[in-house]
């Protein structure tokens, strides 16, 4: 069984805000993650290859710094990696990541499972998986709670919606985005960390891949673009309310009893 | 292509350039400033610094936006019984439509679901188009967007709107990338300009910064919005609108994915049918201290529901969170107890009739848009409350029940 599991660098934090003056972002903080929803699918990848065997890669896309990702997914026993990195890759929206991926994943040899987590904590959209997939042609199910069975030909879901679960088949090679807690993701292992801390993370640039049409990677590739940022809206009808918490629970007694959300 | 340069005779203080990137992406080595791959082409630089940073762009083909018309809606189903978003987006596509003189369209796709569609004619489409098929029983996602993709070529909508449920968040990008168009997920504001771009602003990146987006040079252009965001139309006493029933050859509906079962799963009561909503944030220390919020939820007979921390931590059923990654709420009372208010928050709340927020730093964000900023300790504020509360109806001993 071969398995690619897609991962992304984020922000440790998402306290990030705007100036409202200057309209300039204000970082807070530099510190980065692996994409929580991504530890789930890298377990996903480690459960399965415990009982069918094989090998595990993972790809992401992103500045050299990303390479952390790579490394931490090895220490959590992934076998293979790379980085998909170039300055022509920058200001990518959805469907450019999305195809930039695709080509990345071309180069990586053949896949039967395509594992990506839900979605990512800084883009919040759980778009790039199916997108992925329609570019490599391949079904997906996105929304997988429990893997219930697998051969050879096959591996069978669960999809979970709102108010029912599907159970799917799909036929390999396919892609599944899972859900959260459909494993408990284990931690990273210091004895892998030692074995593969000196280990190279190999790049995969622009000129590496298939097409070469820059129009189709990057700001260029991308459809949608940011006109502009801003804050959010403030309400302004608010009341601030200061005191000690005896009289401001009173006084919130009151405020709900006056709005008729308790009786008097 | 579209390029930022940099002039670096033009560089005074290299420090401060690079401090100016909010994804640290300008980089100073050996005495030479360069933008790398982090560059998410916000141009935040180019405004700041306008003599150092240029942004260029070369003219490419433009796409004939006249050959694309009319604003559709993607009819979300399950077994026929159409899902609400449907009709909010029904009515924002209707708003949307006037200002263009655009026409409003519905695509439903199913197996025997056209009796269902007539419900779609009393929302104010003006075509709905049905695809009727055994094979599109249920959602596999292959030959819904074969059918998905049929309906764009032959109708040729300007814009696609589609409900952000499960099968929308699967199905909208998957089409999209067909097209090879853009797609904006979570739109809470929507708007069209006269030259048919649709304006999508939604949260980004993670943080407190909401996102003006548009789709300059492709159609359609899609968008994904949840439910609850948008107010659905009062629904017509009269029918309106035609029915069209399409097809399309079986062979293109083949699927690689087999539907073995579909079960109904336990229905538990949802946070966004509740009229008080009590929210636990990460103000809330520890997991025992959620019995303190469960109580107040109680005595104002309300649920209670919780932020992204708090489900990280696995204190919480996943179904009651909040927020983009959650639930999007609309009730009477909401009541927050130690949130912050993160945008990602706030966008599935912010339309509450009634934001009540105890929250001990005076900064935080959620008073922005709470109608009473309590600047106090929830742990002193909601003991005090609940001794002033009524214990509720038919209920004169609490036991302890976490």
């Amino acid at each position: 069984m071969n398995i690619l599991v897609c991962i992304k660098q984020v922000p440790g934090t998402s306290d990030v805000e705007i100036d409202e003056k200057t309209g300039v972002l204000k970082r807070d903080g530099i510190d980065s993650k692996m994409n929580p929803y991504d530890l789930y699918a890298i377990e996903t990848a480690l459960k399965i290859r415990e009982t069918k065997g094989g090998t595990i890669k993972v790809l992401s896309m992103g500045p050299p710094q990303a390479a952390q990702i790579i490394r931490e997914a090895y220490m959590m026993g992934v076998d293979e990696g790379a980085l998909l990195t170039d300055r022509k890759f920058a200001g990518a929206d959805v469907l450019a990541t999305a195809y930039t991926l695709s080509q990345g994943i071309r180069k990586m040899g053949e896949f039967d499972l395509l594992l990506c987590g839900k979605m990512t904590t800084d883009g919040d959209t759980a778009q790039v998986g199916p997108e992925i997939a329609e570019f490599l042609q391949i079904p997906h199910v996105s929304n997988v709670r429990q893997i219930l069975s697998m051969d050879d030909k096959a591996i069978t879901v669960e999809m979970d919606m709102p108010e029912t679960v599907e159970i799917q088949e799909v036929l390999f090679p396919c892609l599944i985005t899972v859900e959260k807690d459909i494993y408990t993701p284990r931690l990273p292992s210091f004895k892998l960390k030692l074995k593969t801390n000196k280990r190279e993370i190999p790049h995969i640039t622009f000129r590496d891949l298939e097409d070469q049409d820059i129009y189709h990677y990057g700001l260029n590739g991308s459809p949608t673009q940011v006109l502009k940022v801003f804050p959010p809206p403030k309400n302004d009808v608010s009341e601030v309310w200061t005191g000690s918490g005896d009289e401001l629970g009173r006084r919130l007694a009151e405020k709900l009893k006056e709005l008729k959300f308790v009786r008097e | 292509m579209a390029k930022i340069i940099i002039h670096q005779e033009n560089i005074r203080n290299p420090e401060e350039l690079t401090n100016v990137c909010p994804f640290n992406a300008i980089e100073y080595i050996n005495e030479y400033l360069s933008i790398n791959a982090a560059c998410k082409m916000c141009k935040i630089c180019v405004k700041k610094y306008p003599d150092v940073f240029e942004y260029v762009e070369e003219e490419r083909p433009q796409v004939n936006k006249s050959a694309w018309r009319g604003i559709a809606v993607y009819a979300d189903h399950v077994e026929g019984n159409i899902h609400p978003v449907t009709f909010e987006l029904l009515g924002k596509a209707r708003e949307m439509a006037v200002k263009i003189g655009y026409p409003v369209y519905c695509l439903m796709m199913g197996d025997r679901i056209s009796i269902k569609a007539e419900e779609l004619r009393h929302y104010g489409a003006d075509k709905i188009f049905v695809y009727d098929k055994p094979e599109l029983k249920d959602f596999r996602i292959e030959p819904y967007t074969a059918v998905f993709e049929d309906f764009i070529k032959k109708v040729r909508p300007s814009i696609v709107l589609v409900g952000g449920t499960t099968v929308g968040r699967s199905l909208a990008p998957r089409t999209a990338a067909r097209f090879r168009t853009g797609l904006t997920a979570d739109c809470t504001i929507l708007d069209v300009q006269d030259n048919t771009d649709l304006d999508q602003i939604r949260p980004a990146f993670g943080g407190n910064i909401m996102a003006h987006i548009h789709t300059p040079n492709h159609r359609p252009q899609f968008a994904t919005v949840r439910y609850k965001i948008f107010n659905a139309p009062e629904r017509t006493a009269k029918p309106s609108g035609e029915l069209i029933f399409e097809d399309i050859p079986s062979h293109r509906l083949k699927s690689r994915i087999r539907v073995l079962e579909v079960r109904k799963k336990e229905k538990v009561q949802s946070i966004e049918d509740a009229e008080v909503i009590v929210v636990a944030g990460k103000g809330v220390k520890k997991e025992a201290d959620l019995a303190m919020i469960r109580e107040l939820a109680d005595r104002l007979g309300g649920m209670v529901a919780t932020t992204r921390p708090l489900i990280e931590a696995g204190w919480s059923d996943p179904r009651t969170q909040i927020g983009l990654s959650g639930r999007t709420v609309k009730p009477k009372l909401m009541i927050t107890c130690g949130v912050s208010g993160s945008v990602q928050f706030v966008a599935g709340m912010n339309n509450s009739e009634n934001i009540i927020a105890i929250n001990t730093d005076p900064k935080a964000s959620i008073f922005d848009v709470a109608h009473y900023a309590i600047i106090g300790d929830l742990y002193e504020v909601i003991p005090a409350l609940l001794k002033e509360l009524p214990a509720p109806e038919g209920q004169t001993h609490k036991g302890d029940q976490v």
